[in-house]
């Protein structure tokens, strides 16, 4: 177990760098020289030039990517080019709202999801299969700010159930909190939910044509159990992994519902530095927003080994 | 009724003696082709339906009762949908039922430009890491690292060094895409190179180029024509989602991402600018979905089973 953690570990390094490499190609690329920026119109050419050295701008990419890698590794990603405070102070700011909104969708999409594709796959071919068929086709189809914008519409500015736009902290109080972010959750659901629930459902469909499920049948163990105990358990696996690709996507969605909302999180922060060009930000926002993914599919790697004692490595 | 079979003869005695029993062998259709094809089909005939005529509209949008979408009339800002402005007006005067047809043209280019590009560096890549072994891992390290950054994320990183024109933005989500298409194609290489009928034609002294050309290839072409499908939809929503952050195509060009941008200040008072462009976006989005839908069930009957 211990060594395929660590194996587990050493692999997700070089998919790591090739992030890193791609956060920080960017940076190289970038228009505007940050020497000239530093020095101000009036600089010479010499003292330009000065600050280049200065700075390590005049060293190959190599060298650059290493001390900048570094510097990451020891959790330091540079300063704003506008406000000048540290990127990972700034993040650290922004990290709750964001992380609020993910988990509750994560607890809703869930607990929609995995009950649709169960009932959906027990029920094959029925109406209420079909029901369920479309209604993921349409949660693929729906743009999460549209569907912000209708459950806003509804529930917000007609119906006055919930807040229009903005976050509370918990410390506002947990009523005020929840409030806030169940219309957000909700929008950012409808795609991760109809993900789920496709896997899910076909996981079920398979694990249901096993011969262990007609075993189970066939010595009288209620429909209840075999569903949810028999069939549900070894369709976890599929549905397990999917939830975590999904993260991906759902952290994408997370940038669009959070202009919708007006929720101060990483995903406001990223497009209001990408409107002043604050590189820095970016690139601090991109590369948290993917390590986080790549550890949590590690995670569910690990969790994998934990549920089926038959994957060994 | 068995009797119009030609098998008749085979037919058990028993069987021929009961004349009530159902033809075993339906009897020919007499609708034509076209109709035989969309009672087998209706996902994919409804899907290429529906973008077909959203198709229509981008083309012939200057002869839809359209004005210049770029047209200000400041004289008649924010005017809610009446006679003259079908979808009303936005801040600038401009005819929002104008801007969104127009709009048309920008999601269905960026749709079919991303889902042709990333499909074609997804094939060469995917082909490439499939057939060459010690290449294999490099690139399918660099596919996980590219895979693993948000497409969205992906995107917005280039917008910000690159920004500001149609094929930018074309290049920035097929960037996002095209590891999907690599992934898939790469793997379908690897099941198939293991067929004895390649072995075959490696030993008749076919070249590598050849046997993916003209034995490979082929039988990938049904997963990659599905997914490709995929990725037009996929693309056109984040085509949207980039426009409406304010960072995707320039905001002289109207495109409904654009649109609903312009409409988001005034959403609580006028919701009408950013509805009716959304409307557009989800009816076109389901149609291309569904016409990917039904191509998997057209080329793929197994899969469809499953899923």
């Amino acid at each position: 177990m211990g060594t395929f953690i660590l194996r587990r570990l050493l692999l997700t390094l070089p998919v790591m760098t090739v992030v890193a490499l791609f956060v920080f190609g960017l940076l190289y690329i970038a228009p505007g020289d940050p020497a000239t920026m530093i020095a101000g119109d009036q600089a010479t050419p010499v003292e330009v030039e000065r600050i280049r050295v200065s700075l390590g701008l005049d060293q190959p990419f190599v060298v650059r990517f290493g001390a900048w890698a570094l510097s990451a590794l020891r959790g330091d990603l540079g300063n704003s080019l506008f406000s000048g405070q540290s990127v990972v102070s700034m993040i650290e700011q922004r990290v709750p709202p964001t992380l609020s909104l993910m988990a509750l969708t994560l607890v809703i999409s869930v607990s929609v999801a995995v009950p649709l594709g169960v009932v959906a796959a027990a029920r094959q071919g029925s109406w209420l299969d079909r029901a369920v068929s479309s209604f993921a086709v349409l949660g693929f189809s729906l743009p999460v700010f549209v569907l912000g914008y209708v459950l806003a519409y509804v529930f917000a500015l007609e119906l006055g159930w919930f807040p229009v736009q903005g976050y509370a902290p918990p410390s506002a109080g947990f009523g005020q909190y929840i409030r806030h972010l169940i219309l957000p959750a909700l929008a950012l659901s409808g795609g991760y939910i109809a993900l789920i629930t496709r896997i899910g459902r076909s996981a079920m469909l398979e694990a249901l044509s096993q011969d262990y499920v007609r075993t189970a049948k066939a010595k009288g163990v209620d429909r209840r159990s075999v569903l949810f105990i028999h069939a549900l358990k070894n369709a976890a696996l599929p549905i397990i992994s999917i939830i975590g690709i999904g993260v991906a996507t759902l952290i994408s969605g997370a940038v669009v519902t959070e202009t919708v909302f007006g929720i101060p999180g990483l995903g406001r922060l990223v497009v209001d530095s990408l409107l002043r060009r604050d590189y820095p930000i970016i690139q601090g926002v991109v590369l948290v927003s993917s390590f986080t993914y790549i550890i949590v599919n590690l995670a569910v790697d690990v969790v994998y080994t934990l549920l089926d004692p038959r994957i060994r490595y | 009724m068995t009797s119009t079979v030609d098998t008749a003869g085979d037919v058990p005695l028993v069987l021929q003696a009961a004349p009530d029993l159902p033809p075993i062998v339906a009897a020919p259709s007499r609708a034509g082709p076209l109709t035989t094809f969309a009672r087998r089909n209706p996902t994919l005939v409804v899907g290429g339906l529906l973008l077909m005529l959203i198709g229509l509209a981008a083309i012939f949008a200057p002869w839809l009762w359209t004005v210049d979408p770029h047209a200000l009339a400041p004289a008649r800002r924010i005017r809610p949908p009446s006679e003259t402005n079908w979808f009303g007006t936005d801040d600038l005067g401009r005819d929002v039922y104008s801007r969104v047809i127009y709009g048309a043209r920008t999601s269905l280019v960026v749709g079919a430009a991303v889902a042709a590009v990333a499909t074609f560096f997804g094939v060469l890549v995917g082909v490439v890491s499939g057939f060459v072994r010690w290449l294999d891992p490099i690139i399918m390290r660099i596919i996980d690292g590219l895979m693993s950054i948000p497409s969205v994320l992906i995107a917005i990183a280039l917008l910000g060094v690159a920004r500001g024109s149609i094929a930018n933005v074309i290049i920035a989500i097929a960037l996002a895409e095209f590891p999907r298409v690599a992934r898939l194609v790469r793997g379908v290489v690897l099941s198939l190179r293991e067929r004895s009928y390649i072995s075959a034609a490696i030993a008749c002294g076919s070249s590598a180029s050849r046997i993916m050309s003209r034995h490979i290839l082929p039988n990938a072409m049904d997963p990659i024509i599905i997914q490709a499908t995929y990725i037009g939809a996929s693309a056109i929503i984040t085509e949207a989602i980039l426009s409406f952050l304010g960072v995707g195509t320039p905001p002289t060009i109207p495109s409904w991402g654009n649109i609903m941008a312009e409409g988001r200040a005034l959403w609580q008072v006028k919701p009408y600018i950013v509805f009716f462009p959304s409307i557009f976006l989800c009816i076109t989005v389901l149609a291309v979905n569904l016409l990917g839908d039904g191509l998997r069930d057209m080329l793929d009957p197994r899969a469809a089973k499953r899923i």
